[in-house]
């Protein structure tokens, strides 16, 4: 279910690659049930050696990483499939901010849903951006605010940061994305009556045979 | 004001504009899929909210279920319970499933066309990024997440920010041997994997109208791999044949109407496009991919590409994916040890695929230490194919002959490839461990991956030696 985001202060974790995939954030994993460990799913591969045991070198086995709230990462994050878990397996590991060059569409609508705060930074500011938090390296937090649309931290001034006012509404008051729509139920209804003048074969879906 | 096919449909579609600005869309028809629907089921319930239009909505085991022959529930322990609690929601919401067992169970991107239950001019929306295989049919497609499906089923129209439009337009004839996943690696290979983002694209040109529905459906399916929200082709004679007589489509005086509407399902003259691509399939050859990501693509002669040929933005990922294929810039691709091949999923799994795989496999055998495999998209494309002797065909030169499902394109269902192996497979995803861990996967046409099983190397089907039986 959606949370509320107001403002996030969490230490910030550099993942400087582009085109990061559902399939490495979230992997399928062997043995799985409904109940998934998703804090266990996050990177599930990428974080492990071989023999199964953690991979020091990446960024979040990092001791000062450990407790990252803040991703920072390149163009296109979250690329390829829809799977959800790849936002949960972020929550589930007390990850509230994605600061990316740029988004995959269906995974920012998924980061919308869940009160995930996906920041758009372009190529110039996110290079900025991604040089403070390396040379940061964990030892000071910063605070992502999106009320004030601001990013504070070490090493530089205050960074602006865009996003639709809409999306920006919806994550401050966790809006009941369902429960916004159903608003507008008697159009959807009204809408369904047109269709089934306009064009009926839409509003029936039945087996000839 | 000239309208562009997307504008006519999504003006069609759209019921209101919330207060957050986004427009919401009317979906007509739905299609859950096993490893979503249970967590927006368990929702709905949770928050006491009926399914709005459970006749407009269908179901099918497509992600998890086993391919061996005499499957049941439990035969892929990680899909059991996904499989039963699918079961459950749609026997308690009164949803049409196509259930593990149903004469036309099959993946949800292959059955619900060939159902006839998508249609030209309909919204659809699947919680896949493949969704958009359907605008093949002219159908317009949305994947999206769990919550949003759960919000469908709830509401029956999608909140969406309206996306910008593309048009990509394919000129010339393809040569013999060619197909759609061709054309399709080769867009991605030149846009790049993000190069659709944001946009819906309408495929056009002489390529797209000379190419059979099936061959449309792989060129939309892979739209999502360059970012695409969603792609289409509109819709022609070629379709409308194709539809006819399909159980889930209008009938009767039903179907003339509708056939008089859809004949306008198309761009105006002179519609404006916020994009527009252009590519000459005339001098196409086949296209294989070389490296971890879709764009990562060579015609079949060519080699590894040196990074520094490559635009600068594309060398990071070359370097990183050199290691993990372990291959080297300069090697050329034909003639690359494979250790796996896989024909089926979403991208290539429908009859005319397996029956171009079937005429290059035809009195050949797979090469010795090969392990090779064809899954149908659907259970009615397998059945079609044993009444014309495909799956003797495949099985005589060993192959293993499935039952349908996705099985290896993402490895939902326990179908993968064992560690370091090399896999030409016709699916749409060559991402490191995504069929199995360490696979190294080489997209490709269904004709290329029945070749290269033969010759057990990469392989161009148009030059494959003469077999024996």
């Amino acid at each position: 279910m959606m949370q509320p985001f107001n403002r996030h202060t969490g230490i910030a974790a550099p993942l400087v690659k582009d085109d990061i995939n559902t399939d490495q954030i979230a992997p399928i994993l062997h043995s799985r049930g409904l109940k998934e460990d998703y804090r266990a799913m996050l990177f599930h591969r990428a974080r492990r050696r071989e023999d199964g045991s953690d991979d020091p070198d990446f960024v979040l086995n990092k001791p000062q990483f450990r407790a990252a709230g803040i991703l920072v990462t390149g163009e296109n994050f979250g690329a390829g499939s829809s799977r959800e878990s790849a936002v949960w397996s972020m929550l589930a590991n007390g990850i509230r901010v994605i600061v990316a060059k740029s988004f995959a569409d269906i995974y920012r609508e998924n980061c919308l849903q869940n009160g995930l705060l996906p920041v758009v930074l372009g190529s110039a500011f996110g290079d900025q951006f991604i040089a403070r938090v390396v040379a940061v390296d964990g030892k000071a937090p910063f605070t992502v605010d999106l009320v004030t649309q601001r990013i504070s931290g070490p090493g530089g001034p205050d960074i602006v940061f865009e996003i639709p006012a809409a999306d920006r509404t919806r994550l401050i008051e966790g809006l009941d994305d369902i429960g916004l729509t159903l608003k507008h139920v008697d159009e959807i209804a009204s809408w369904e009556a047109r269709a089934q003048t306009a064009q009926p074969w839409l509003q029936s879906a039945r087996d000839a045979r | 004001m000239q309208q562009t096919l997307f504008d006519k449909i999504w003006n069609f579609h759209r019921v209101a504009q919330r207060v957050d600005g986004r427009d919401l869309i009317y979906i007509d028809r739905h299609v859950l899929h096993e490893l979503h629907a249970h967590h927006a089921f368990a929702q709905l319930l949770k928050q006491g909210r009926p399914v709005r239009r459970a006749d407009l909505t269908f179901a099918v085991q497509d992600h998890t279920v086993a391919t061996k022959p005499g499957r049941d529930d439990d035969t892929n322990p990680s899909g059991s319970a996904f499989i039963k609690a699918m079961r459950e929601g749609c026997r308690t919401n009164r949803i049409r499933l196509f259930d593990v067992d149903d004469p036309e169970q099959g993946i949800s991107h292959v059955v619900a066309p060939e159902l006839g239950i998508v249609l030209p001019g309909a919204t659809h929306a699947v919680p896949d990024s493949h969704a958009s295989t359907v605008g093949g049919i002219g159908a317009l497609a949305f994947g999206c997440g769990t919550t949003e499906l759960a919000h469908i089923l709830a509401t029956q129209v999608m909140a969406l920010k309206r996306p910008k439009s593309m048009r990509v337009q394919l000129d010339g004839r393809l040569a013999a041997g060619v197909s759609a996943k061709d054309v399709a690696l080769r867009i991605i290979a030149e846009i790049g994997v993000a190069g659709a983002r944001g946009h819906v694209v309408e495929y056009a040109g002489a390529a797209v109208r000379a190419m059979p529905i099936e061959q449309r459906m792989t060129l939309c399916n892979l739209n999502i791999e360059m970012g695409g929200r969603s792609g289409f082709v509109a819709p022609d004679d070629a379709t409308f044949e194709w539809l006819a007589r399909r159980p889930f489509v209008p009938q009767g005086a039903q179907w003339d109407r509708a056939l008089r509407y859809w004949g306008t399902l198309a761009s105006d003259e002179g519609a404006g496009f916020d994009r527009e691509v252009r590519l000459d399939c005339a001098t196409l050859e086949p296209q294989i991919t070389w490296g971890t990501d879709p764009s990562q693509v060579v015609g079949i002669s060519g080699c590894v590409p040196d990074p520094a040929a490559l635009d600068p933005g594309r060398r990071a990922a070359a370097a990183s994916a050199f290691g993990y294929m372990d291959l080297a810039p300069g090697t050329p691709l034909l003639g690359l040890p494979i250790d796996r091949v896989f024909i089926g999923s979403c991208t290539n799994s429908r009859l005319p695929d397996l029956q171009v795989a079937a005429d290059v496999v035809r009195g050949r055998h797979v090469a010795e230490g090969v392990v090779a495999m064809v899954v149908p998209g659907s259970s009615s494309v397998k059945r079609e194919a044993e009444a014309a002797g495909l799956d003797r065909v495949f099985r005589e030169a060993g192959f293993f002959w499935g039952e349908s499902g996705c099985s290896m394109c993402a490895g939902g269902n326990g179908d993968r490839g064992e560690p370091g192996e090399r896999c030409v497979s016709t699916t749409n995803r060559n991402f490191e461990n995504r069929q199995g861990p360490k696979v190294r996967t080489h997209l490709a046409s269904p004709a290329t991956a029945a070749a290269s099983a033969i010759a057990g190397r990469i392989a161009d089907a148009r030059r494959l030696a003469p077999g024996a039986a």
